[in-house]
């Protein structure tokens, strides 16, 4: 049963990893990364990790790949401003050499990956794993997690939260208003009286930036 | 099944996001390849971890998908910056750095 689970989500991870790299759209790209991610998520299963599995789907394909698709909406698919890969076949100098290289670079990669991973000496690889027994605080629960996480890894814990709000502020710098949008004399600055605006008059228009002449 | 696959799984995913990162020009594609490498890297690390029974590895995961979702954070707001600067939005002609 769980030989039979293991090919169906590997095929679906390695599917969805193919999809992302070869589609043009990158819409397509990240709805193939959002299949990708849940295969992924039953083989975490597969291993016994829970949580990492329901924070994979939850974090990862609910939040971020929510986040990838508002902004391909936003910058525009391949047909608009955002070039795909060879639209014009030809023009562009060295895509089929690109592509070969590529492939060769990855597959050097993947068997020396393969090498290194495989052809280890270490014996546990070819086993099922450590024994487990099934339990509300066994190895991979939330219960499991949250205790390493407040005792022995609770530097790495701060450190990650502390690395999430600089990200945030970093990110609302980079897409903030400023920043070369207009140039400085035609910024007229603000008046007090400008502050003051009837409630409901803020539109989605100008909180993204979109300038109104 | 033995952890052998679960390996060989994983190095498959990590070349083809290798790949990806070489060969697309489009940021975005670009990031989603990071992704891909970066979920390679995880299910080894979940794998190991299963192995020899202990939660490390898990940890590490949760912390390597922290740090992803702080790169897509910045790099999708350089990506929405640089649209917006009307710069194209292609890594092989975004080559010069300027404050």
């Amino acid at each position: 049963m769980s030989a039979i689970l293991f090919f169906i989500a590997g095929f679906g991870v390695i599917a969805g990893a193919v999809g992302v790299v070869v589609l043009r759209d990158p819409f397509f790209s990240v709805l193939a990364l959002v299949g990708h991610l849940i295969s992924l998520a039953v083989l975490f299963l597969l291993l016994r990790a829970e949580f990492v599995a329901a924070a994979q789907v939850v974090v990862y394909a609910g939040a971020v790949m929510v986040l990838y698709v508002f902004v391909v909406a936003y910058v525009g698919g391949s047909a608009s401003g955002l070039r795909g890969d060879d639209l014009l076949p030809g023009v562009r100098l060295g895509g089929a050499n690109l592509r070969l290289g590529g492939a060769i670079a990855g597959g050097a990669l993947l068997i020396e990956l393969l090498i290194a991973l495989l052809g280890t000496g270490l014996k546990a690889i070819g086993g099922q794993g450590a024994p487990y027994a099934p339990g509300p605080r066994t190895f991979g629960t939330p219960a499991y997690i949250g205790n390493l996480l407040l005792t022995r890894f609770l530097l790495a814990f701060e450190a990650a939260s502390l690395l999430l709000l600089i990200a945030a502020v970093g990110a609302v710098v980079l897409a903030g208003r400023r920043g070369g949008l207009e140039d400085e004399e035609q910024r007229k600055p603000l008046a007090p009286l400008d502050m003051i605006r009837p409630q409901g008059t803020g539109t989605t228009a100008e909180g993204v930036g979109v300038r109104q002449r | 099944m033995s952890i052998a696959w679960y390996l060989a799984v994983s190095a498959i995913v990590f070349s083809l996001g290798a790949v990806g990162v070489i060969t697309r020009r489009n940021p975005l594609v670009v990031l989603l390849c990071l992704e891909l490498m970066l979920n390679g890297a995880n299910l080894s690390l979940v794998a190991f971890s299963r192995m020899w029974g202990n939660g490390d590895g898990q940890i590490l995961a949760l912390i390597v998908m922290t740090v992803a979702a702080c790169e897509v954070c910045i790099g999708l707001g350089m990506i929405v910056a640089i649209y917006r600067r009307s710069l194209p939005v292609d890594v092989d002609e975004l080559r010069e750095l300027q404050g």
